[in-house]
């Protein structure tokens, strides 16, 4: 190893180091959240940075919760109620840590499960160095970044069609066990309603002697 | 913005000392610097799990990272190495894959085998009630599935690739990616219809059953009535 080596190690790790202080990321996540519940999720974020949340109610009840999104200071920048999915986007204008909360407390008893996808920022490149190019791009590399921008589409729009049927299936599901709840209740239901019809007409004549011979004369 | 990693300084070569310094001095920054991803809070009991829904042969690697209140300092310092997460992940038919209790820090990593809804859960292993103080635990998580788990610095270091060559590899991936999941939404769509099939079947079954039972409780009914009143001589 001579000289050179440790010089571009040491600008590998400069280049390293200026990456993480724009920190692109995100997170994509599906939780469970109980009835009378309230989830929150922190995340920091630099100014000026744009990010986005999308969520989306998968199970339980009538598939609606509600959001909040505060930013550093306190201050909600985005509150609704009682969505079943919903997008969001903001430009942080001030540096810190974001939170954003989903909140179960208007259910009694059905428990959600709930998906969001947090993005903030860009997409980083793939290797280091790629982010720092000083030349254009080549006809093949440009295409490369076209190919992968609607790859990416098409997996947004899979994940999309995959949570509506998710839902679809769990709403399906629940039809099936309900019509055979209620299959198994009415025939008893119907069992029990015809015998005991049955009984009480026999009961009016059989006892109180009195009723029939005032019936007779 | 704390560091985490403590440094062991090694006796250097003459004339590559500075080097060796400098490149020192910029991996702490880095890992001072280091990604802190998203957190949320955690009660000392409290069972948190997240839902993984891939289709089979998928990677899903998760890292966390977990810091604890501190509070003569007042606010959240890495915690205790005594403290853990015990980490579990159960596959769609309830099988446990994964049961292992790791650090403060952990990276997990499983492979799904068959199609579904995978369940990660994370509880912490405190019993010492006294540890978290009335407090919560912030746990830092980060889970990356299928081709985002993919390590491109280190698939182009293995197999010596050019930067073209990498781009490629990464659209490769992201193609089978589609196609698995493509196949998975098959094998749902299929499920699914059986559902609604079963449901259609049930009702139709159960409407004709219904009529038939009306009928014959009907029939019982004024039969038996008309016997009773028979032999009390009403009719």
């Amino acid at each position: 190893m001579g000289c050179a080596a440790p010089r571009s190690a040491s600008a590998l790790l400069l280049l390293l180091l200026l990456l993480r202080a724009e920190q692109p990321r995100g997170a994509e996540l599906t939780f469970e959240l109980p009835d009378n519940a309230k989830q929150c999720f922190h995340e920091e974020v630099e100014q000026g940075v744009k990010f986005s949340l999308d969520y989306q109610v998968i199970t339980g009840g009538h598939y609606d919760v509600d959001c909040y999104v505060e930013d550093p200071q306190g201050n909600t920048i985005y509150r609704e109620t009682k969505k079943q999915y919903d997008s969001f986007t903001h430009r942080a204008e001030v540096k810190g840590v974001y939170q954003f909360c989903f909140s179960n407390e208007f259910s009694t008893f059905s428990h959600k499960t709930v998906y969001f996808d947090f993005q903030v920022g860009d997409e980083p490149p793939i290797l280091p160095d790629m982010g720092n190019r000083v030349t254009a791009l080549t006809q093949m590399e440009s295409a490369c970044v076209t190919i992968h921008e609607a790859l990416k589409t098409v997996i947004d729009s899979q994940t999309h069609y995959r949570l509506r049927e998710a839902q679809d299936r769990a709403r399906a599901e629940d039809i099936n066990s309900r019509v055979s709840y209620w299959s198994i209740g009415e025939t008893i239901a119907l069992f029990v309603v015809s015998f005991s019809q049955v009984l009480l007409l026999k009961s009016f004549f059989t006892e109180k002697r009195p009723v029939s011979r005032a019936v007779h004369s | 913005m704390a560091v985490e990693l403590g440094v062991r300084v090694v006796r250097p070569r003459p004339g590559t000392e500075l080097g060796v310094v400098m490149r020192t001095l910029l991996l702490l920054l880095w890992l001072a610097t280091r990604g802190s991803a998203l957190y949320f809070h955690i009660g000392e009991t409290e069972k948190k799990c997240f839902i993984e829904e891939i289709p089979d042969e998928t990677m899903v690697i998760g890292n966390y990272r977990t810091q604890l209140y501190d509070k003569q300092r007042e606010e959240y310092q890495p915690a205790t190495p005594g403290l853990g997460m015990f980490v579990e992940v159960k596959d769609p038919e309830d099988k446990v894959i994964l049961a292992r209790q790791y650090g403060s820090e952990g990276r997990f990593t499983f492979t799904s085998h068959t199609p579904g809804e995978h369940q990660i859960c994370l509880h912490s292993n405190s019993t010492k009630f006294s540890l978290f103080a009335g407090g919560m635990l912030r746990v830092h998580l980060d889970i990356q599935v299928g081709e985002h788990a993919n390590d491109y610095a280190e698939i182009a270091a293995k197999d010596k690739l050019s930067e073209l060559q990498l781009r490629v590899r990464q659209l490769v991936e992201q193609v089978e990616q589609i196609q698995k999941e493509q196949n998975y939404q098959r094998w749902r769509e299929e499920r699914f219809r059986q559902t609604s099939e079963s449901t259609n079947q049930r009702v139709l079954w159960w409407s004709i059953l219904q009529t038939l039972i009306l009928v014959a409780i009907g029939v019982w009914q004024m039969r038996h009535l008309k016997s009773f009143f028979e032999a009390k001589k009403l009719v």
